[in-house]
């Protein structure tokens, strides 16, 4: 871990915060509203503000999760820190496409 | 000197990196350090028994060993509160290669000191005047409160993140260049920043605090890598530094 990646990822935790929070509402909004799949689909399909929102949140994720899993994979691992470099890198791309892929679903189905 | 009240079992790591825990019989005195029971198996029952030790009165950083699983000074250290039970178990300090018994090799660890930039760097020469520090600015504040170190390497061989990263700095020489971090009269901070940004820097700490709950000076290295996060991250914003 060095400046550039510890900035990074305390960066990406301060912005998940409101993005948690406003998750954990709408989680609670669509539950007490015993809203349908089909319901919240409809509601966001084609909104460009759900789709900043979550893909906000994909990237922050993405950024912050891959980070913290190189550490572990450089601390606990018997990669070099080259190869835990690499490893995170690879599965951040892994968590940016299938979190996209599900915010496309999200406002283009 | 009070008569022996009682015995001691002490074991012993008896070896380098490859070795073994050997008992031995001490008796038990008044006010006995952890260092006079090592003196005494060295001086009356094995003189082959390596250890290191000099000033004998918590000044000199040199006798720190792991004593019951934990790396405390062992001159400062009294038998009575860490072996009720008269039982005593006396390795190496961890995180350290081990010359031979109860001696280890702290070269990389002071080597590290090196590499955090903890030696200071004059702005001035002999023929200035000599700088006037008050002692009550918040930056002189923090120097004082973590300059007290005497490089025992209790908190280095308490350090989890050293276990489990041989490239991190460590507690000692963070701490050090803190002090120096927050030295008026030092020029070498944008170096020594540098150095401390890097990876095995500070930012590899992840707070677990062992070192602030050993340090045989109570004091607070945890808090002097706090500050150099802050201070190195703000550097980096401001482009004077890179990673």
């Amino acid at each position: 871990m060095n400046v550039r990646l510890y900035i990074w990822q305390r960066a990406t935790a301060a912005l998940m915060v409101p993005l948690v929070l406003g998750h954990i509402a709408v989680i609670f909004y669509a539950t007490g509203q015993n809203l349908t799949a089909a319901d919240i689909l409809s509601r966001t399909h084609g909104s460009v503000l759900w789709a900043s929102y979550y893909g906000l949140f994909v990237a922050a994720a993405s950024i912050h999760a891959s980070i913290g899993v190189r550490n572990v994979l450089a601390e606990w691992s018997p990669l070099s820190d080259r190869g835990a470099g690499l490893s995170a890198i690879a599965l951040g791309l892994l968590l940016a496409a299938l979190g996209f892929h599900a915010v496309v679903a999200l406002v283009l189905m | 000197m009070s008569e022996p009240i009682s015995e001691l079992s002490v074991s012993l790591w008896r070896g380098a990196r490859e070795g073994r825990y050997e008992t031995y019989s001490v008796p038990r005195r008044a006010s006995q350090t952890v260092l006079d029971v090592v003196t005494f198996v060295q001086r009356h029952l094995d003189p082959t028994l390596s250890y290191r030790f000099a000033c004998r009165v918590g000044v000199c950083g040199s006798c720190a060993m792991t004593v019951n699983g934990r790396p405390r000074w062992t001159c400062r250290t009294h038998v009575e509160k860490v072996a009720a039970d008269g039982r005593l178990e006396i390795g190496p300090l961890e995180n350290m290669p081990v010359i031979k018994d109860l001696a280890t090799d702290m070269a990389e660890f002071f080597q590290k000191w090196q590499r955090a930039k903890g030696v200071f760097a004059p702005s001035q020469t002999r023929h200035d005047p000599i700088a006037q520090i008050r002692p009550d600015t918040p930056a002189r504040a923090a120097a004082d409160a973590a300059i007290e170190c005497i490089n025992c390497g209790v908190c280095y061989a308490g350090c989890d993140t050293v276990r489990w990263n041989a490239d991190y700095l460590g507690p000692a020489a963070l701490t050090r260049a803190w002090t120096l971090v927050n030295d008026a009269r030092d020029a070498g901070n944008r170096a020594r920043l540098q150095a401390i940004s890097a990876s095995g820097g500070c930012h590899a700490c992840h707070s677990h605090q062992s070192c602030q709950e050993l340090c045989p000076q109570t004091l607070n290295p945890t808090a002097a890598i706090a500050g150099l996060k802050r201070r190195s991250a703000a550097a980096y914003l401001k482009g004077a530094i890179e990673p």
